[in-house]
């Protein structure tokens, strides 16, 4: 139909139904946000509440300099990056596979994405007994039983072992949307390139890949706006350690405000985070509002 | 593709090959709920063993655990309440009325949802425990609700309009007035949708373990904290730790079976199709 | 009574205006088809008269009533949808009554209403179940049980053929003439197929860019086509266009020059012409021959065999290309050399702004 499908004729005033929303949204943005900031800014302890005044840009001084920021940064890093790796690559190979016909397909992707549907501190603990643990977890056994020695993988593999256990969470997540994504390949277009002679392999690398680009820029945004706020996970596994070995930014800001009453330090360490999160945060958006126009 | 009996075989291999791995730490958890303790930790693992219900007993008897599960019930569907209340009217405008600024709102609405909770963690500790809502269920029920507000407007956004148009303008044509059309022709139309979108927030508040862990210490702690107070434990806990865990994740884990494209729908905000 | 007018009706989405100032009588009973390419403005019209869309400005009157400011649900028509729009998730049955429910008639009297449509449209055996169980034409034929059930003023028909298959389409159509016929009631159809126009309709509405381009009947619009659009548009094959310019003129008779130093006389008064004009000569292709005293040579470049009809595409000295209708029999083949012979009786002449003279 050539007509544009613009709004009815029905005059309804949207006003009171959007604004809500809208406002009760708008005050959860900016009001935690601004007192982060203001805090940021304080000389605050959370045992001694009353306020002993403005500290200037001292917070985000002493925090910059001091190497547990840097730290944490660092961890942040590794952990986010690894993850990210780790079900991208492993999403898009499984989704490749998934794609495919085989027998029992319904059962095994019922049984492959379950892990998602964990809660953290589940998928933490069960890991680091059950299957970790050095004397008595599966994984230990197996290893023994293979005639190797079984590995303390939380002592000695503390980053490794988080790493692990978050990959675990969110294989299945890349996987159901890259599996999402292509299989809204056209079929036809495979057809096509195979009429062209090219063989599963070239299909992958020159059909099937490019067309999973949005897909894969999207996943990762979502994964690391998610991931720079991994807590539960260490919360119940590591406590941040040995030592620093698995404090990241977040951990961090949670030793700092409610184990060491720090207010202030706390507070630009969430500015920090927040930035970093806008930052991809941008990216999202704009890739949402191509598909909203679409 | 045309494949031959042989590929089929060979894909089935390695597919179920991953499935069973990757499921199997789940697997494990649920056969080690059945054990004894002493069963439970034993090395070599056993997979054939005398199977007992004294966990599960011990678990449901356990008053923690049965607050922190009605904890969980209790606030997952409240903020679910809570979010659709705001979000069924904001996306029924914004679908069906929709305005320059429609887009526009979508999208800032779906920003907030970027924020890294932990960014926030000191003022909202603050608040709270200056408003008195420390540990208290409504306080998660609401920071649950503005969490996934903003997925759950999109999502019912999208539901709404995949209502086809000309079936609500054919019932304005046969006579029927707003309500008229609200009741008989959009919401049979749209029911699946937004169930399957309350489903989606009821799962997201499940597993949510930010908030839960850091806003609750006793009374409103829900099975998230619960298991976590599994981490420091005394003596021999793992069969009842998989037991609890099962308890916990089950319903869940069900959910989401059925909500699986939903999930790919809000969690990517629509981004892949 | 159940006429329809419509008053300098206009109607612009933001900057666009997309319906320019309408004027239109709609006799009681008459089956009126809007036509024209996509675009036109034809279904934007039809939901203006429905209610759909509001009217920017002008005044639309049903039986004398202005309802410029009625809602849709409040005019007492009926509409079926190019895409049937029914209800997935009522049977049948309850998609023909839905109507008569919200407007509180009983069971027992919503069920006849129901079964009467039912039998006139054959749905009888189907009542009980929901549209995805059916096929494209049942699902059409439950989209017009449903309007025949309210008993409207007006039914107004969106394009409802175009996602029929072909064999389909001209069986429905056959059956949407006979219900006109039994029904006796105002119906107004918006296709963009002019063979539906030309079939079905008592009155044509031409539109293009949001105008009318001629109103008439349909023989009318055939025979005595207003301008070149109209012209090049009623008709399939359609009419052959040739440039040309006038040589010379009488009372009666204008003498026209065609390209390869043809000369035809053409009976129509010379009005404003005047020597050297250039013009626009349009002839049906069934009113080309080949003759050997025709005057235009060409080479015949495709032949369609319709068995009944043959289709002969000649390309006559000039560059030009005409649509020739003969016999299914006719012998000709591609590559052949052939005359056309044209008649100046039967010709149509339009001038340089695509008027008919």
């Amino acid at each position: 139909m050539a007509t544009s499908h613009s709004a009815t004729t029905r005059r309804v005033n949207t006003l009171p139904l959007i604004s809500p929303a809208v406002f009760v949204l708008l005050v959860w943005a900016t009001v935690p946000l601004a007192m982060t900031l203001w805090f940021s800014f304080q000389r605050y302890n959370l045992l001694n509440p009353s306020m002993t005044g403005f500290a200037g840009i001292d917070n985000y001084k002493s925090l910059l300099t001091d190497s547990t920021l840097w730290t944490a940064m660092l961890n942040t890093l590794i952990l986010v990056v690894s993850v990210l790796v780790i079900t991208v690559v492993l999403g898009t190979l499984l989704a490749v596979l998934f794609d495919q016909e085989f027998f029992g397909r319904g059962i095994a992707r019922l049984l492959i994405i379950a892990p998602f549907f964990m809660m953290p501190t589940v998928s933490a603990l069960i890991w680091k007994n059950l299957m970790l643990h050095p004397v008595n977890g599966f994984v230990a056994s197996v290893m023994r039983m293979a005639g190797l020695e079984a590995i303390d993988w939380f002592g000695n593999w503390p980053m490794t072992s988080v790493v692990l256990i978050v990959s675990w969470q969110w294989v299945p997540f890349a996987l159901l949307i890259f599996l999402t994504a292509i299989q809204s390949l056209d079929q036809e277009q495979k057809e096509a390139a195979r009429m062209d002679g090219a063989r599963s392999f070239q299909i992958f690398f020159f059909i099937i890949l490019p067309h999973l680009r949005r897909a894969t820029s999207v996943v990762i945004m979502i994964e690391t706006i998610f991931f720079l706020s991994i807590f539960a996970e260490i919360f119940v596994t590591t406590s941040g350690g040995p030592g620093l070995a698995t404090t990241n930014l977040a951990f961090l800001i949670y030793i700092r405000s409610l184990l060491e009453y720090d207010v202030g330090s706390a507070s630009a360490g969430g500015v920090i985070a927040i930035v970093l999160a806008n930052i991809v945060a941008i990216f999202l958006v704009r890739t949402i509002a191509r598909t909203l126009e679409a | 593709m045309k494949q031959t009996f042989f590929q089929k075989l060979i894909i089935t291999l390695i597919a179920w090959t991953a499935a069973v791995v990757i499921f199997f730490p789940i697997f494990w958890m649920l056969l080690s709920g059945f054990k004894t303790e002493i069963d439970a930790i034993a090395a070599p693992p056993l997979l054939v063993f005398e199977p007992t219900l004294e966990n599960y007993e011990a678990a449901q008897q356990r008053a923690n655990y049965m607050s922190s599960a009605a904890n969980s019930v209790f606030i997952s569907v409240g903020a679910t309440l809570l979010a659709l209340a705001f979000s069924i009217p904001a996306a029924y405008a914004m679908a069906f009325f929709p305005t320059r600024r429609t887009r526009g709102t979508l999208l800032w609405m779906l920003s907030t949802k970027m924020l890294p909770p932990v960014g926030v963690l000191v003022p909202v500790y603050i608040l709270y425990r200056d408003l008195g809502l420390l540990d208290t269920r409504i306080g998660l029920i609401i920071i649950y609700a503005l969490m996934n507000l903003p997925i759950v407007v999109w999502l019912l956004y999208t539901f709404f309009k995949d209502v086809p148009k000309d079936i609500l303008e054919a019932g304005r044509m046969d006579g029927a007035r707003p309500r008229q059309e609200l009741f008989y022709l959009l919401m049979p139309l749209a029911l699946p949708g937004m169930a399957s979108t309350a489903l989606l927030s009821i799962i997201l508040c499940w597993n949510e373990a930010f908030w839960s862990l850091n806003l609750t210490t006793s009374d409103a702690s829900p099975l998230t904290a619960f298991i976590a107070s599994f981490s420091a434990p005394e003596g021999l806990f793992w069969a009842k730790l998989s037991a609890a865990s099962t308890m916990a994740i089950a319903p869940i884990l069900i959910f989401g079976w059925l909500s699986q494209r939903q999930l790919v729908r809000g969690l990517t905000f629509g981004a892949v199709k | 009574m159940a006429t329809v007018s419509l008053r300098d009706i206009c109607k612009s989405f933001a900057d666009l205006e997309v319906v320019k100032g309408i004027n239109l009588e709609i006799e009681d009973r008459s089956f009126v088809v809007f036509v024209g390419p996509s675009g036109c403005g034809k279904s934007t019209l039809l939901r203006l008269i429905a209610g759909l869309e509001e009217i920017t400005s002008g005044d639309l009157l049903i039986d004398g009533q202005r309802v410029n400011d009625v809602s849709a649900d409040k005019r007492g028509l009926a509409m079926v949808f190019q895409s049937y729009a029914l209800y997935p998730h009522m049977t049948v049955a309850d998609n023909m009554s839905f109507s008569l429910r919200l407007a509180g008639i009983d069971k027992a009297g919503r069920n006849q209403k129901v079964i009467d449509a039912a039998r006139i449209l054959q749905l009888e055996s189907l009542l009980q179940r929901k549209p995805k169980e059916l096929s494209g034409g049942q699902r059409q034929r439950v989209a017009i049980g449903r309007a025949i059930v309210r008993n409207p003023k007006v039914f107004l028909f969106d394009e409802p053929l175009s996602n029929l298959d072909a064999g389909l389409r001209v069986q429905m159509r056959i059956e949407i003439a006979r219900l006109h016929e039994s029904l006796n009631a105002t119906m107004i159809y918006v296709t963009h197929d002019q063979v539906e126009a030309m079939t079905l309709a008592d009155k044509i509405v031409v539109l293009r860019g949001g105008a009318i381009e001629q109103v008439g009947t349909p023989l009318e619009l055939y025979r005595r086509p207003r301008n070149l659009f109209v012209a090049a548009f009623i008709g399939s094959p359609s009419m052959n266009l040739l440039p040309a310019h006038v040589k010379a003129m009488s009372e009666s008779v204008v003498t026209v020059a065609l390209p390869g130093a043809v000369e035809l006389d053409v009976p129509v008064e010379s009005n404003n012409l005047k020597p050297d004009d250039s013009i626009t000569l349009g002839v049906r292709p069934e009113h080309l021959h080949l003759s050997d005293q025709g005057q235009l040579r060409g080479e015949v470049i495709v032949v369609e065999r319709l068995g009944s009809e043959t289709y002969l595409y000649v390309q006559i000295d000039g560059g030009k290309r005409v649509t020739i209708e003969t016999r299914g029999d006719n012998p000709a083949q591609i590559h052949d050399s052939v005359a056309v012979q044209i008649d100046g009786r039967h010709c149509h002449l339009f001038d340089a702004s695509g008027e008919a003279i």
